[in-house]
């Protein structure tokens, strides 16, 4: 599904992936965990294509129609209309843009390139009310401006909402428990699980391991300066839990 | 958002990405040398073959502009204007006799409005819309005036007003904004060539949208209409108004005046987009547009209101403003102003309270980008005799990247303590970010930036007819598709 390999990527001038290689098959959810600045962030927005991020070399591979694609120099939409999707670890508010609106934009927008069908205001409406049933949000979010007056929680639900929203093959979740208390955890885990199938894959970003006791990962990787330093499986999460990173730096 | 499934025809032109508007038309043109002086303004009058209370209003405008200074106070510079090196009228040469219907009207005119997307010929022109084409010093032509007369409406150029209505015109011509008012009306009244006159009669709905198209052709030419609208009681009337101009390395004076009167029950709704050629990207040429537009709302329980475009232009000086006399009357003044390269905009509303009971709303929207500066200015003024008056008014800016400025200066003045008056002011930006983030939700750039500036104008965007609005979309998405990111 998705091969990245020996990756170099910079922003603004610093490199900070140094060589990284992943590889996430159809159907695994792989934990990606690390320290504060260890480019965790900067993986994700790569893999997204932020124009403010470069990569200097290296490979970064999508499975587009059975056929291994590469990324670079694509353009975020493309990747998303390929079935990325990237949940954003601090999502972005747009004034005076309902909620419905801007995501029947996006869905569209996929169904176009997809060749299927539209879907009209009416039938949309129906089908958001059922995808946010699953994330217990509220009807209000509906009419409101896109994460405009939303609290931290409220914003990470409906960046799980946009996922259930857009299905995608490949989805990247950045520190989405960052903010979150127990029980907006335990619903946002429950909305990504619901999505977690055999033609699809996760990569969870994540500083704190809590978020791994509702996600089951199938692989966990420790990133470090740039590169991946360590991959297991569930039990390193664990491991980091009670002895920290420092081990597996030094 | 149903744009997808419905987006009316648009002009070809608007989609385009540089100032498609820019070309020069070719024609053979009746032009006055340059300078102003009494001889040039009895020049004008007598070309028009006008009656002698006309001769008499411009020489007093004219003498009254001579005593007087070009104001300053606006939150911009520009070089000085040398009114001896502009010529104030240029027509179209006429080939025989005036043209009796649209068909007989100047092939390359009639090419030109074409190429803008406004179509005048009979067979063409648009469903729902009568248009007065006003090309340089002229009006060149309108449609739909036949079917217009049969209910009573007059909508004509208003140099043919002065012939057909006249006493409709002394009557009301001045009444709004006088010729003492300020220097660009001053300038204005005394070497106005054309504009549009409009007159609705007691009870009538107008059927179709009136429109006027205003081109600026000829060189160093100055554009200076002036344009009159009358509801009578208990009419309505909806008026639109384009502008566009070519691509000149000297700057151009457009000074317009535009009086809207509303008596009793009558309603007027003037929608402008305005798309005067506003320079290079570095600042050199375009237009410079100081417009007085006014409206006054005489009769009780009448309305005005504005909503404005202003997308063009290097200098924008412009106050759609309204005088709310009669009781009950209201005042709404919605406007998306939008800066780009090195374009100055100081634009805003005057809501003048008098009536009691009425009530005013202001929804300002500014967007700056590059190096451009973009002011609002607003008067709320509440007179003693205003009891119960109420205004709202609500001031956002949007930034686009970080050489360009926008201020706000609102002046609230409350003479009677009954009055309500709210004011909200915000300023937010437009950044990569959010572009980012909804590309990679599928969505294409150009898209995304459709999405952030039609949820920003959104208030305004619904207030113009519909054709309007995704024109006016689309021009915003043109103007700022290299500023952002």
């Amino acid at each position: 599904m998705l091969s990245i390999k020996d990756l170099y990527a910079s922003v603004e001038g610093n490199q900070i992936l140094k060589g990284l290689s992943l590889s996430v098959k159809a159907g695994e959810v792989h934990a990606i965990m690390g320290p504060n600045g260890s480019g965790k962030s900067t993986l994700s927005k790569v893999v997204a294509g932020h124009p403010q991020y470069a990569v200097d070399s290296g490979s970064i591979d999508l499975e587009i129609a059975g056929k291994m694609t590469s990324l670079i120099g694509m353009e975020p939409d493309e990747r998303a209309r390929e079935g990325l999707f990237l949940a954003f670890q601090y999502p972005v508010e747009i004034p005076g843009v309902p909620t419905s609106e801007f995501l029947r934009s996006s869905y569209n927008a996929v169904c176009r390139h997809h060749g299927l069908e539209e879907m009209d205001p009416i039938d949309f409406d129906g089908f958001l009310r059922e995808k946010m049933k699953v994330l217990e949000m509220d009807d209000k979010y509906i009419d409101r401006a896109v994460n405009v007056d939303f609290s931290g929680g409220e914003k990470k639900r409906n960046e799980i909402l946009q996922m259930a929203v857009l299905n995608p093959r490949l989805a990247v979740l950045d520190e989405t428990d960052s903010g979150l208390d127990v029980d907006s955890m335990k619903i946002v885990a429950h909305g990504v699980n619901t999505l977690r199938s055999k033609r699809n894959a996760m990569v969870v970003i994540t500083h704190y391991q809590r978020l791994l006791n509702y996600i089951k990962p199938d692989i966990v990787h420790v990133l470090h300066q740039g590169r991946i330093i360590k991959t297991a499986g569930p039990e390193l999460a664990l491991e980091v839990e009670t002895r920290g990173y420092d081990w597996l730096i030094k | 958002m149903t744009q997808e499934k419905e987006k009316p025809q648009v002009p070809e032109s608007v989609l385009s990405g540089e100032y498609k508007y820019g070309f020069v038309t070719d024609v053979d043109s009746d032009t006055l040398p340059k300078g102003l002086n009494e001889d040039v303004i009895r020049l004008i009058s007598s070309k028009k073959g006008e009656p002698s209370f006309m001769l008499q209003w411009r020489l007093k405008a004219y003498r009254y502009w001579l005593t007087i200074k070009e104001p300053h106070w606006a939150n911009f510079q520009y070089d000085p204007i040398d009114y001896q090196d502009i010529r104030y009228y240029s027509a179209p040469k006429k080939k025989g006799t005036d043209p009796k219907s649209m068909d007989e009207v100047d092939a390359e005119i009639v090419k030109t409005f074409e190429k803008l997307g406004i179509p005048l010929s009979e067979q063409k022109r648009l469903s729902g819309v009568a248009v007065d084409a006003v090309f340089d010093s002229v009006s060149v032509g309108t449609t739909h005036q036949k079917d217009l007369e049969k209910m009573g409406i007059i909508f004509c150029p208003i140099s043919e007003a002065l012939h057909k209505c006249p006493e409709l015109v002394q009557k009301y011509l001045g009444s709004v904004v006088p010729v003492t008012d300020n220097f660009f009306a001053a300038l204005n009244a005394a070497v106005f060539t054309d504009g549009s006159f409009c007159y609705i009669p007691p009870g009538v709905r107008c059927p179709v949208e009136l429109s006027t198209y205003f081109r600026i052709n000829a060189k160093d030419t100055g554009q200076f209409e002036r344009t009159l609208i009358i509801a009578d009681k208990g009419s309505y009337v909806s008026y639109l108004e384009g502008c566009t101009a070519p691509v000149r390395d000297e700057n151009q004076l457009h000074a317009a005046v535009v009086e809207l009167i509303a008596l009793d029950d009558a309603q007027i709704k003037y929608s402008t987009v305005q798309n005067w050629y506003a320079g290079d990207r570095d600042g050199k040429g375009g237009i410079y547009n100081f417009v007085t537009k006014r409206g006054k709302c005489v009769g009780h329980r009448s309305k005005i209101s504005w909503t404005q475009v202003e997308a063009g232009s290097a200098i924008t000086w412009k106050y759609p403003s309204c005088i709310l006399k009669g009781d009950y009357s209201v005042g709404e003044f919605y406007s998306v102003a939008l800066t780009n390269n090195c374009m100055k905009a100081d634009t805003g509303t005057k809501m003048i309270h008098m009536g009691q009971h009425t009530r005013s709303t202001i929804i300002s929207k500014g967007i700056s980008s590059d190096r451009s500066h973009n002011s609002y200015r607003g008067l709320v003024k509440i007179m003693p005799t205003a009891t119960g008056a109420r205004n709202f008014s609500q001031c956002d800016s949007m930034l686009v990247g970080n050489n360009c400025s926008a201020n706000t200066f609102p002046d609230i003045q409350i003479k009677n303590n009954t009055a309500v008056v709210e004011h909200e002011a915000t300023t937010s930006k437009i950044n990569t970010e959010q572009i980012f983030y909804l590309q990679s939700r599928g969505l294409t750039k150009e898209e995304s930036i459709s999405l952030v500036i039609n949820g920003f104008c959104k208030e305004v965007f619904k207030t113009l007819p519909l054709e309007f609005a995704v024109e006016a979309v689309r021009l915003l998405e043109m103007k700022l598709e290299n500023s952002v990111g």
